[in-house]
């Protein structure tokens, strides 16, 4: 933001309009609140402001050991719960150097597959309705539930699914998991033209998302944009193809990128990731390995002294954790590097000068996730 | 001219003699107005109580849903129950809003849609007044809503509701042009303005059938421009829900909010009426030219049942609308006015005029 604006909205000597959008409002998805200055209806700059939601999830793994703080992080981004589990218990295991079986890998990618699918369903229903295409919200739900159910069935919680340990999962999988997700893939095929009738091919709709918000690729590694709005200016940032974890190196996917760099270009991104995204899940549902679904852990888990990385793909971009340790079951001090804050603060950069409605569908492009900006 | 198709006029004739009967002619014009406007009003609340259930079902229809269906069966006693919660919940008055212009502007907005229902023809003989000009009023009168919705954003002291409103001011004073021409593209072939004139004169074919193609272009410039002026979907960008929270009616509550949401409605019904009487023939039954046999037994449906299934057919599709479409943004709602629906109007009345003195028309 340029010092001319902050000495305008400090001494606030001209006559903006500036109205508050949020901490509720239907389309800051949650409690953002977005200072915008209007001129007429063009935003001018908006500013947006945080901490409504802060819970000191950081601060309170200081106090917790490392399989409770699996708890806590599913309730970050709640709607990439097992990317983010996922993440601390690479970091453990990698801290430990304990090898987990190939069966734990490809339920776990398979999982984060179906964890991304359910969550660019909820993205693409919220999208629509940001636009005012009400009925988009209800096709994405029906087809949600069919994701949520299989959850369900194999680990008794829907969203935050605490499924994932350190050196394994919980416990294994219920007999019907193979059989459900191959009966949701031939389903979500039939259903995905579906999403494209509805919106994609609608002209309205290419009209409201095309030009929108232009983010060049520079904006975008400059602002650390990640995932697929980052892969919408043509930034390759797929950490499933840059450090593959879990079973990523065993499959073939294309990582879909864009170069648009506009609304419409973020738009077609998510969508393709559907697409790859069934197509992971279908290379590796009829090849998970039997074995153990744990590896063996000392029943205390103590990392040694030191400092440690590990970062995920989540649904919305790169998801790291750092994590110092002093040899102690808690660690020292822990640190989550979390895709939608960087993701939210590339907002001024890219609505100034756009409408008001613009300004819903560009918050809606990137996707945000208001529980995992504030931590 | 048919008469198998019950006149209405012989019965409300038969009223106005018996009352002569009792009265001074002074009394009975008072009588018939108090009468008249009672049915109205009762025909205006359920009218609106159905077009709210209505528009729950179509749009749970569309959604994959069930809609209400707890109160009654097929939750056909919902929206009763809707009212009653609206009428006992509080009136927030508005700190620094101006109270008069705030109080005025639901009563402004439903005075409108409710004059326009005098003049709407419901079936052969049904009519409150018959005007010469009755076009021409039920256009006057029901764009007139836009001053209460612009009375209601100025004066909530809310600034989501002064855009709505400033919004709706540009959006509806631009497509009541297009709404106007393309009606008058039929008073052009029907050579009147008089409502049961122009429903009289489709009694060999509705003018959709009969103008063929300029008559269609009016027709969907007609269904494009009145869902803008009535402020639903794709265009409710006075409302915008997603950008504005409500937009022009944000800060109304309880039953002032409930009032705007009546007039929506009720004016949702009033274009799909004027439509289906200006295009579909109102309460003229499917007549096709001199077939006698077929032309007689689409008389024996009632014309009152000819009129409402036109124009719920219409307001379904005005339904259809807006639970499909994405929401415009207001520089492209400007530009497909002022670009193209205008300009195609225009040209379109030429045409027509061309093929009225040419005689092209059936």
């Amino acid at each position: 933001m340029s010092e001319e604006i902050i000495k305008d909205v400090i001494i606030g000597e001209n006559e903006d309009y500036i109205i508050n959008m949020g901490p509720q409002h239907p389309s800051t998805h949650g409690v953002l609140r977005f200072e915008v200055c209007l001129k007429g209806e063009t935003v001018k700059y908006l500013i947006p402001h945080i901490g409504y939601i802060h819970r000191g999830i950081e601060k309170m793994c200081e106090a917790i050991t490392y399989p409770q703080i699996i708890h806590l992080t599913d309730r970050m981004d709640y709607l990439s719960a097992h990317m983010n589990n996922e993440a601390v218990c690479l970091l453990v295991e990698d801290a430990l150097q304990v090898e987990v079986p190939e069966r734990v890998k490809y339920i776990r990618t398979i999982l984060d597959e179906l964890n991304r699918i359910a969550s660019h369903q909820l993205w693409w229903c919220a999208f629509g309705m940001d636009l005012g295409a009400l009925t988009s919200f209800f096709y994405g739900l029906r087809d949600r539930e069919h994701i949520l159910d299989i959850f369900e069935e194999s680990f008794g919680s829907r969203l935050l699914h605490s499924y994932v340990m350190p050196g394994g999962l919980m416990h294994d999988v219920h007999p019907n998991f193979q059989k459900r997700i191959k009966e949701f893939i031939t389903y979500f095929r039939k259903k995905l033209p579906e999403y494209d009738q509805l919106l994609t091919g609608n002209v309205i709709f290419q009209n409201r998302v095309k030009g929108i918000g232009h983010m060049s690729k520079e904006t975008a590694i400059g602002y650390g944009v990640t995932g697929p709005s980052g892969r919408g200016s043509d930034y390759s940032c797929d950490v499933r193809k840059i450090a593959p974890y879990g079973a990523y190196d065993k499959v073939q996917f294309n990582e879909i990128l864009e170069t648009g760099c506009d609304t419409w270009a973020r738009y077609k991104v998510r969508m393709g990731e559907m697409w790859e995204s069934l197509s992971i899940l279908e290379q590796l549902v009829d090849n998970i390995p039997e074995g153990d679904f744990t590896a063996k852990m000392k029943p205390i888990i103590k990392l040694p002294a030191g400092e440690y990385f590990q970062r995920v793909e989540t649904a919305r971009g790169e998801l790291a954790v750092y994590a110092v340790s002093d040899g102690n079951k808690s660690p020292l001090r822990m640190r989550f590097r979390t895709p939608n804050f960087s993701n939210l603060f590339v907002m001024n950069e890219i609505t100034a000068g756009h409408k008001i409605a613009d300004l819903i569908a560009i918050s809606g492009s990137l996707d945000l996730v208001i529980p995992d900006i504030d931590r | 001219m048919s008469s198998n198709i019950y006149d209405f006029s012989t019965l409300t004739g038969s009223i106005h003699a018996w009352l002569s009967g009792l009265m001074s002619t002074g009394w009975v014009t008072f009588t018939e107005m108090v009468l008249v406007g009672l049915a109205f009003l009762l025909m205006y609340a359920l009218l609106g109580l159905f077009l709210v259930y209505a528009e729950r079902k179509v749009c749970a229809f569309m959604q994959n849903r069930v809609g209400p269906n707890r109160v009654g069966p097929y939750g056909i006693i919902q929206t009763i129950a809707d009212l009653i919660k609206l009428l006992m919940k509080e009136l927030i008055p508005i700190r620094k809003s101006d109270p008069l212009l705030f109080n005025l502007a639901p009563f402004i907005v439903i005075i409108c849609s409710f004059l326009a229902l005098a003049a709407l023809p419901y079936a052969k003989g049904l009519q409150a007044i018959d005007f010469n000009i009755g076009v021409f009023y039920v256009m006057a009168v029901s764009s007139l809503s836009v001053i209460g919705i612009l009375l209601a954003g100025w004066s909530s002291n809310s600034k989501y509701s002064l855009i709505g409103a400033m919004r709706s001011g540009a959006q509806i004073v631009s497509y009541e042009l297009s709404v106007g021409l393309s009606l008058l593209a039929i008073v052009v072939f029907a050579g009147t303005m008089q409502l049961s004139g122009i429903v009289e004169s489709q009694a060999n074919g509705w003018w959709i059938f009969k103008g063929h193609i300029p008559a269609i272009i009016s027709f969907i410039i007609f269904l494009i421009a009145s869902t803008a002026e009535i402020n639903r979907g794709p265009f409710d960008l006075a409302e915008a829900e997603s950008e504005l929270t409500a937009g022009f009616h944000t800060e109304y509550s309880g039953i002032k909010f409930a009032f705007f949401f009546l007039a929506e409605y009720m004016n949702m019904f009033i274009v799909a009426a004027l439509g289906a009487t200006v295009f579909l023939g109102g309460w003229m039954p499917f007549h096709v030219g001199n077939w006698e046999g077929f032309n007689n037994i689409m008389d024996y449906i009632p014309s009152a049942v000819w009129f409402f299934s036109k124009t719920f057919f219409l307001i379904w599709i005005i339904m259809w609308f807006k639970w499909t479409f994405p929401r415009l943004r207001i520089d492209q709602l400007l530009t497909l006015e002022w670009k193209y629906l205008l300009p195609i109007s225009l040209f379109n009345i030429v045409f027509i005029a061309f093929i009225v003195l040419m005689g092209w028309h059936f």
